[in-house]
């Protein structure tokens, strides 16, 4: 019971996290060109979108949440159960978002999260900092 | 939300578009994982950190803040999330956040290509499956909501 529901917590919030953020960053618009001063001023322009002040707390429950996770299971179970938040997050970005996923995008994401599982599973544990570069990337 | 037409869904994903997203998605994945292992390569030369007493939290932190290693790491972790952020602003997000499973991917290579270590055949033929996720995923058009205000 306790793996279903921390499994969840740390599914749930990262994907309502990340589709805060990306609703902020669509809110402010493409940046054009990637010089610097556009890119800090899309930064000081985001500070005042209230999306990311919403998506970073949830985000940050995500991440000592997974943390928590490895600390209680192995990394051949706690990968592999998280790569459910590829699926999450493609029916995050459907419902909350208006994304338009096609037969070939829901394909490949279905297929990234069973490689994800079968490339982890029963497979020896990683040390920490790899643990957090997946975290980080999550 | 508004459903866009095809013919603004092929517009938002010009070749410069395209070219952003691809070179944004890159550096995301290759300054994440680089800014962990400096983070965690300059940890394990500091060795413990000593929180015990004032005296010894100022000398952990001076250790801390005074390694370039450590800094580098920052600075790759800070651009990972920079990148992030702006790729998020050009593309969807279930065409970003799959991407990212690349690196599940690649650290077995990795250890494979380098370290010599043995993958077994369920770890390859995950491998070969995300692969070929990413592949399709690169097939969709990136963009297919309409653009927020613009800068």
């Amino acid at each position: 019971m306790r793996t279903a529901l921390i499994l969840t917590f740390v599914v749930v919030t990262g994907t309502g996290g990340e589709i805060c953020l990306t609703h902020a960053m669509k809110l402010l618009g493409e940046v054009h060109h990637l010089r610097p001063r556009e890119i800090v001023t899309f930064f000081l322009r985001a500070l005042r979108v209230g999306w990311l002040w919403l998506a970073v707390p949830l985000m940050a429950a995500s991440f000592f949440s997974f943390l928590a996770m490895l600390s209680w299971f192995p990394v051949s179970f706690v990968f592999p159960a998280t790569s459910l938040a590829y699926v999450a997050g493609a029916f995050g970005a459907k419902i909350f978002l208006g994304e338009r996923l096609n037969a070939t995008r829901w394909a490949g994401i279905l297929l990234i999260c069973v490689g994800v599982a079968m490339a982890w599973v029963g497979n020896s544990p990683v040390p920490q900092h790899i643990s957090s570069a997946f975290t980080m990337l999550r | 939300m508004p459903v866009p037409d095809p013919v603004h869904i092929r517009m938002r994903t010009s070749p410069t578009h395209t070219t952003k997203t691809y070179i944004l998605l890159f550096l995301m994945l290759a300054l994440g994982p680089i800014g962990n292992i400096a983070l965690a390569m300059g940890m394990n030369r500091i060795g413990s950190l000593d929180l015990s007493t004032a005296p010894a939290f100022c000398a952990s932190f001076r250790h801390v803040v005074g390694s370039p290693t450590i800094w580098t790491g920052t600075v790759c972790l800070a651009g990972c999330l920079i990148c992030y952020m702006l790729v998020l602003s050009l593309a969807d997000y279930s065409f970003v956040f799959p991407f990212t499973g690349m690196t599940y991917a690649v650290v077995p290579l990795l250890g494979y290509f380098f370290l010599h270590e043995n993958v077994s055949a369920a770890r390859w033929s995950g491998i070969v499956l995300i692969f070929l996720g990413v592949f399709l995923i690169h097939r969709t058009p990136s963009r297919t909501t309409e653009p927020g205000a613009t800068n």
